[in-house]
């Protein structure tokens, strides 16, 4: 399997990736870990032009954190966020997502950023960005701008991000108080694309009773979908099994899943209410600790 | 659409090459530099047979252009044992029955050994999750992973001998 011809450039800072990406137009793409990229090339799905290489852009390949966010760099692999402290006292979701992604050699190349244009709805990254909240930073030669990420994600494997732009870093925030945060997702195999992937953060008030909520269910729609009728009726309750019934019967009318050789939609709707308890109960649990 | 040249090095020997940018990874360490200890299977991520050691890390060499691997430094299966002398990770292969036909072994060791580099005292479960990005068809897991087991065993060990 050989991708077809395509220029290549590898910029070594981000104005010259960015005039790159003004230059190529439509028929510019970025390559980074390239883990997604590069397979659909070699299988010619997709057959750019022009690669932009932003390997090299080591200003892109951090994490940072101030009292109320962490800041995490594009480049940044993902088997970087897995191992980081940073990343694990202050948003443990994402640390507890990212060993789901694929493989420890495809994390070692894998990108944070990478995982968030490639936008797969069952991809954890999303998804646990969306449970998080957060505000994804998009370059172009021409501005620079933030996103909330309900409003990145636009269909499958589509984003706000246009063909000119890059993403250059997100910032999340850090959840305060009595917090409480569970991933969870199935598949045939570790490391396969998930059948339905879960995540939900809340906090509790000093009742036992939830004061936030923020449960996203991946596999179930062409984005990752915050169920927000579901995290609605949740606030202002403790968790019990008659409100887990509740939650999981709203999950079963908004959800619209599609059929694949992996899992009928019936198969999915079902798989999306079963992992909704789960992960509130675990979450909820892990709040009241 | 031009060529590129680029300077690498592999296995601590330097190459100057002219490619073309589609060119992946696996193909230029087995055609041009002729290293075809370093197998392609499924070319799209999947098997791991290709995976070796670039910059310290080991990654799928199928889904890399040679081309972003100008000025940087890899490792192959071929650059593992030292004249003639095969590592401990690759004896163990040898004495637990850890190949069979052979073709995943040369990705598993490359994996291994990097694993191994960053996790000192892994558990057998966080094993078997590397070993999860391989696929060996002759379905020898078990002896690959009491090779991997034992050489763990053994780096503890001789850890153990010198810090007493």
């Amino acid at each position: 399997m050989k991708p077809p011809k395509f220029e290549y450039y590898r910029p070594n800072t981000v104005d010259t990736a960015l005039s790159l990406l003004e230059e190529s137009g439509f028929d510019g793409k970025i390559i980074a870990g390239g883990q997604s990229l590069v397979p659909i090339m070699n299988m010619r799905l997709a057959s750019p032009e022009c690669l932009i290489d932003i390997n090299q852009l080591h200003e892109l390949d951090f994490i940072e954190a101030d009292d109320d966010k962490v800041k995490i760099g594009t480049l940044t692999r993902q088997s970087r966020i897995e191992i980081s402290d940073l990343i694990k006292n202050n948003i443990g979701l994402l640390h507890e997502a990212v060993p789901f992604i694929g493989h420890v050699q495809t994390r070692n190349r894998g990108t944070f950023g990478g995982s968030l244009v490639h936008a797969d709805p069952t991809a954890e990254i999303p998804l646990a960005l969306m449970a998080s909240g957060g505000t994804v930073h998009i370059a172009s030669a021409d501005e620079t701008r933030e996103v909330q990420i309900e409003d990145f994600f636009v269909t499958y494997l589509t984003t706000d991000v246009m063909p000119t732009e890059l993403l250059t870093e997100v910032h999340i925030p850090i959840w305060k108080g009595r917090v409480g945060f569970a991933f969870d997702e199935i598949s045939r195999r570790h490391g396969d694309f998930a059948i339905v992937a879960s995540a939900c953060q809340l906090t509790l008030d000093d009742h036992n009773k939830i004061s936030n909520v923020r449960l996203v269910l991946g596999g179930v729609e062409a984005v990752p979908l915050l169920v927000e009728g579901a995290n609605e009726i949740m606030i202002g309750e403790e968790l019990s099994d008659s409100l887990l019934n509740k939650v999981a019967d709203i999950v079963t009318g908004v959800v619209d899943p599609e059929s694949d050789l992996h899992a009928s939609a019936d198969y999915r709707r079902h798989l999306a209410a079963v992992y909704t308890k789960r992960i509130l109960q675990t979450a909820y649990n892990r709040a009241r600790r | 659409m031009g060529t590129h040249s680029i300077k690498l090095t592999i296995n601590g020997k330097h190459y100057v090459e002219e490619v073309e940018s589609r060119i992946l990874l696996s193909d230029f360490i087995r055609e041009n530099c002729g290293l075809t200890g370093t197998h392609v299977g499924c070319e799209h991520g999947v098997c791991g047979a290709c995976t070796v050691i670039v910059n310290g890390t080991a990654v799928r060499s199928c889904l890399m252009f040679a081309v972003q691997t100008d000025g940087e430094e890899i490792q192959t299966v071929e650059g593992l044992s030292q004249d003639g002398e095969l590592t401990p990770l690759q004896q163990n292969f040898k004495e637990c029955h850890g190949l069979q036909c052979g073709f995943c072994t040369p990705g598993i060791l490359m994996s291994a050994q990097d694993y191994l580099a960053k996790n000192p005292e892994p558990s057998t479960q966080e094993l078997k999750e590397m070993l999860s990005g391989h696929l060996c068809r002759c379905t020898g897991y078990d002896g690959i992973l009491k090779a991997i087991q034992k050489t763990v065993d053994e780096n503890k060990q001789l850890a153990l001998t010198e810090g007493s």
